[in-house]
């Protein structure tokens, strides 16, 4: 098992989700955060005092995901969040030890 | 008809025709109900300008753990002012009917309103009429300095400030200008307070924000407006508003009130335009607080001149306005590293001594299209009254400077400006009011 965490742009999450959809993932966590990269910040000016922004919205979802689905779902979010300019995110993979639902106690690839 | 029902004809046409006289010709001291009822009106607007009007445009400015500190502090001077009013200013400021008045302050003959009873007249309104429409502009004036010292003034001292500042600084200066003082008399035209209202405040903030030091982090720390639509919504109530202030300036509904509409307006679109363009130019994008900022600065500066000049020359005041009040801002902000939190003195302050100075210009009739209502008695060229404008500034300026300074001074001795270092990083909302603006 893998937990896959993408870090997006916010206005890409609809298309994500539905590429998500469409290989058979059907749950994800999603979160608000802020940060930077490659993309800086912007500025904002109010009557002439400017203030640089560092962090930039951005949209972090979660996935678990079964070892088979790793690449299928790399390319579904690669291909729905891209945009081409900087700023598009990130993907990370790291293995996943062990899962359970709480409501039935089925553990490992079955609770995903 | 017979000739007796003719006679009878001719005699009631008389007798309405001497009635009509008689109220056309009415005696000043009768009431005029088309002034009264523009008064009336004026008087809510005015007040309107401050609550909600200033109110929420200040606000929306501040940081958000500081948002019902300002409400708080527009609201309490509010009434405040209105009962200091009551007391002493009003008298000071214009002293009693019948009694001549000095150059410096009015008698004392209305301290609690006291020569004043239902029946009073002033001019073809109600004497109580004119010193609420009066009380108005005293609630506003010292709402206005608190732009300066946001975010860090004790509300006590902010009350005790406000409450001499009225009485010392605001009331004078009303009864130089327009209470039968000297500037009045020498022929100061300013129609609706860019030396009263506009030039005390500012320099009073000014001083204020000198003397309080700048808020923590001030340059270091961003501090961006919490919540600009707030600070738009109070803007357009202060555009209303502003006609009740200075068309209502005119004190009866006629011309020159129709006149000081029309040119607030226009200087008040021309100022707003002219300070977006400035920002468009500059720094590539035309901001919501910057066309609103143009707007008071539109504002500010065609009151004094709002009884003088005609529109083509309210839209050259107006775009001066938000040329030089832009350019004024930046350059306190930046340059000089003064903390007037809200730019109180270069939207006020620069377009209250503007206009000002403009109109002893605009106000002469041989400028073609420019040309306005004509110079005070007893002047006759624009050097002239541009002399008696400048003097007007000037005395305003040096006494406000003065005595605002040392009324701060006192003030801190008494109960201390400030909120201590830790206090106002918490926020003024919860420290001095046990609240928060917001539970979102």
């Amino acid at each position: 098992m893998k937990m896959m965490t993408a870090i997006i742009k916010p206005f890409k999450l609809d298309d994500v989700r539905d590429a998500l959809n469409e290989i058979g993932i059907a749950g994800m966590t999603v979160e608000e955060v802020k940060g930077y990269g490659r993309q800086k910040g912007h500025t904002e000016l109010y009557r002439g005092a400017e203030y640089l922004v560092e962090f930039q919205p951005k949209v972090k979802l979660q996935i678990a995901i079964s070892d088979d689905q790793v690449e299928a779902a790399i390319d579904a979010i690669s291909g729905a969040a891209s945009t081409g300019k900087i700023g598009d995110g990130k993907i990370f993979v790291v293995p996943l030890e062990q899962s359970i639902r709480i409501r039935t106690g089925e553990t490992g690839e079955d609770a995903l | 008809m017979s000739m007796e029902k003719n006679v009878k004809m001719l005699q009631r046409i008389a007798v309405l025709a001497v009635v009509m006289l008689a109220s056309t010709g009415a005696s000043a001291d009768e009431l005029n109900p088309a002034d009264t009822a523009w008064m009336l009106t004026s008087t809510a607007l005015v007040l309107f300008m401050t609550i909600p009007g200033l109110s929420l445009f200040y606000a929306g400015l501040v940081r958000v753990k500081n948002v019902l500190s300002i409400l708080m502090q527009c609201f309490a001077l509010t009434c405040l002012m209105s009962l200091v009013w009551f007391v002493v200013g009003y008298t000071i400021a214009f002293g009693s009917d019948g009694v001549e008045q000095g150059m410096w302050i009015g008698d004392f003959g209305n301290v609690l309103f006291a020569s004043m009873t239902m029946e009073t007249m002033n001019g073809g309104i109600p004497a109580t009429l004119f010193a609420i429409f009066q009380m108005t502009f005293a609630i506003i004036t010292p709402a206005l300095i608190l732009g300066a010292f946001a975010e860090r003034m004790r509300f006590s001292a902010m009350l005790l400030f406000s409450t001499i500042w009225l009485i010392v600084v605001y009331s004078p200066v009303c009864h130089w200008v327009w209470g039968g003082g000297w500037l009045g008399n020498m022929g100061l035209q300013d129609f609706a307070g860019g030396t009263v209202v506009h030039i005390t405040a500012a320099v009073a903030a000014l001083v204020a924000a000198l003397v309080m030091g700048p808020r923590k982090g001030f340059g270091t720390v961003a501090m961006p407006p919490h919540n600009l639509t707030m600070t738009i919504t109070g803007a357009g109530m202060l555009w209303v508003g502003w006609f009740g202030f200075n068309a209502g300036s005119a004190v009866a509904a006629d011309n020159s009130a129709a006149m000081a509409m029309l040119v607030t307006h226009l200087s008040a679109s021309c100022g707003a335009l002219a300070w977006m363009t400035m920002e468009w130019v500059r720094h590539g994008k035309p901001s919501v607080l910057g066309i609103v900022t143009g707007m008071v600065a539109g504002l500010g500066t065609i009151t004094p001149a709002s009884g003088s000049v005609g529109p083509a020359a309210a839209v050259l005041i107006g775009l001066s306005a938000g040329v030089i009040c832009y350019f004024a801002t930046n350059y306190l902000k930046n340059a000089l590293k003064i903390d007037d939190s809200l730019d109180v003195f270069p939207v006020h302050g620069v377009g209250g001594i503007l206009g000002t100075l403009l109109a002893g210009i605009f106000c002469s009739t041989q400028l073609g299209i420019f040309s306005g209502n004509g110079f005070s008695d007893g002047i006759d060229s624009i050097g002239g009254q541009l002399m008696v404008q400048a003097t007007g500034v000037l005395a305003t300026f040096i006494y406000t400077l003065v005595a605002t300074f040392i009324i701060l001074k006192f003030v801190d001795m008494v109960v201390g400006l400030r909120v201590d270092g830790d206090e106002e990083t918490q926020g003024l909302d919860l420290v001095l009011h046990d609240e928060r603006g917001y539970d979102l």
